[in-house]
């Protein structure tokens, strides 16, 4: 995939499901949100495609909700929680919300699926930082999608509020049914609800669960130089190795990860 | 003033005010809210003034003031769109610099007005307004523009909400930024235009600006932010006409312009406005919802 004459991904394919929630993992300028926009159908792709439900991810765009990154409603705009998420359902219609009513309950549901009732009848400038994404969460709900994207939804969240997060997405994955596909720097704080990885280093991933991609010799071969993995518990480190003479060392020194992180 | 002795309401030139008057507080209403979201409140405020140098060449060229006005409004606009990048220093660099450019032609036209016709009170007419001497065969052309706009933002109204307040929201739902963009540029510039016509491109501003951001700070809803921004302008222009018809008794015979009230008005809307969501502010901010709280 080419982005102003440059190439930003080459040779990334996964599948996600219903009911399972994927995580994007790269640093920045890995492609994460350039792999985002291909699925929402606003980046060509040049080779290839994004298929959801069968079909190109541009004509199945109802089928997709996405949480942009970096939120910041300004304090004084005259909108309500309850009227963001109303625009999730019919945001994109031509002419004037004539019969609001009839959508209450749907917007009601969005709004109780992200636990945004305390909150429905706000000013959304006037939320906190986690409000406003869950805000944004139940915008994108509202019109049951089958694919909710989500990009770094954890960069400036407190650890308080990141783990409510985790959680939430979590618990839609698995009582909605629906595919969640979260981009992040750091793959922890995700990883009690993490069924896939995509893993992406300069253009190129590496795709599997957890224990297939968080290996060695298989990050070592994606960043090109030899990397260390350190397991403490649940958490996971990735390291570049110190020097190559200290690769076996350090591969020989990584903590035997144990059977799985339940 | 050429008011004469017949009551308000009976006064052709304050009847004539009226329905352009209102047309203007309508349209600078409804528009108004969605350029403010938008933070195009420059932008709107730099097509107002880039109009005058089109109300200056109608009065050279002998044609309708309005169609001069919404002319150079959308040359304006397309300008700043053209110009114009998605980062919001370089937005208004390239509407500065239109700006700038169209207030020098400005200058050429109003300085050829007065010395190759007659008409003396151009400038102050383009600039400033002068509600009580537009001609009756104004009104026509003022209402069909004014339908345009109600028309345009009535039939876009979810789309250009969503765009206004998360254009990554609106981009997602295949909403093209671009024409969302483009359209409400095309309903802004003839809004200019009415509203010029009514208190002069450099005012029109004012009410572009005023009654919707004093709405803004009043409102939670959008619909809601709408009616107030029409129920200020209203007020305002209504007010203003009704006061400057009066002053001609208050000042012995010497009528003050239409604008300057309208605009004092809208002034005092305005800083009412930010008074009242002060207090109501303080005293209605919602009790803290302690978040999170892990339902898992």
């Amino acid at each position: 995939m080419d982005l102003g004459g440059r190439r930003i991904l080459r040779d990334v394919s996964f599948e996600l499901y219903p009911g399972q929630l994927c995580a994007l993992i790269g640093e920045n300028g890995a492609g994460k949100t350039t792999l985002l926009r291909s699925l929402l159908g606003l980046t060509p792709i040049r080779a290839g495609q994004a298929l959801i439900d069968g079909a190109s991810a541009s004509q199945r765009r109802a089928l997709v909700g996405y949480v942009p990154q970096k939120i910041a409603f300004d304090a004084d705009i005259p909108l309500r929680t309850r009227d963001l998420v109303q625009l999730g359902l019919d945001g994109h219609r031509l002419g004037l919300p004539l019969f609001p009513g009839r959508k209450k309950a749907l917007v009601d549901q969005a709004l109780h699926a992200v636990g945004a009732e305390a909150f429905a009848d706000q000013r959304v400038g006037e939320l906190s930082g986690g409000q406003q994404q869950r805000a944004v969460i139940a915008h994108a709900l509202v019109r049951q999608p089958r694919l909710l994207i989500l990009d770094e939804p954890l960069a400036n969240l407190d650890f308080g509020s990141a783990n409510a997060l985790v959680a939430l997405l979590g618990r839609l994955t698995r009582t909605r049914q629906i595919a969640v596909l979260v981009t992040a720097h750091d793959m922890n704080p995700l990883l009690s609800v993490v069924d896939r990885l995509v893993y992406l280093v300069g253009g190129q991933a590496a795709t599997g669960s957890v224990e297939e991609v968080v290996q060695p010799e298989v990050l070592s071969k994606l960043y090109g130089y030899p990397v260390t993995v350190l397991r403490h518990g649940r958490r996971i480190l990735v390291l570049p190795d110190v020097a190559a003479e200290d690769a076996e060392a350090g591969t020989a020194a990584h903590v035997p990860h144990p059977e799985k992180a339940d | 003033m050429l008011l004469g002795n017949s009551s308000f309401f009976s006064s052709e030139p304050v009847q004539t005010a009226l329905i352009v008057g209102t047309c203007a507080a309508l349209v600078s209403a409804v528009i108004g809210v969605f350029t403010i979201l938008r933070g195009n409140a420059f932008a709107g405020h730099a097509l107002a003034d880039v109009s005058s140098a089109g109300g200056a060449a109608s009065f050279l060229l002998g044609i309708n003031p309005l169609l001069g006005f919404l002319g150079m409004a959308w040359i304006a606009a397309f300008g700043m769109e053209f110009l114009g990048v998605r980062k919001v220093r370089e937005r208004d660099l390239a509407t500065g610099i239109v700006l700038g450019a169209g207030l020098g032609l400005s200058a050429l036209f109003l300085y050829l007005d007065v010395t190759t016709t007659s008409t003396t009170g151009a400038a102050v007419s383009v600039m400033f307004g002068s509600m009580f001497a537009i001609p009756q065969s104004l009104i026509g052309p003022a209402l069909v523009a004014s339908a345009g706009v109600l028309l345009l933002v009535g039939l876009l109204y979810r789309p250009m909400m969503l765009t206004a307040v998360e254009p990554d929201l609106a981009a997602a739902r295949g909403i093209s930024l671009r024409w969302i963009g483009l359209l409400q540029l095309l309903a802004l510039g003839l809004a200019v235009a009415v509203c010029a016509l009514a208190i002069g491109a450099v005012l029109a501003t004012a009410l572009l600006i005023g009654p919707a951001g004093a709405a803004i700070r009043l409102s939670r809803r959008p619909a809601q932010a709408i009616c107030w921004a029409i129920a200020i302008g209203l007020t305002a222009v209504w007010g203003g006409i009704w006061m400057a018809y009066e002053s001609y008794y208050w000042f012995s015979g010497n009528a003050w312009p239409v604008s300057f009230f309208v605009v004092t008005l809208v002034f005092l809307f305005y800083l009412a406005a930010v008074l009242v969501a002060k207090v109501a502010g303080l005293s209605a901010r919602p009790k803290s919802v302690i978040w999170p709280h892990c339902e898992v």
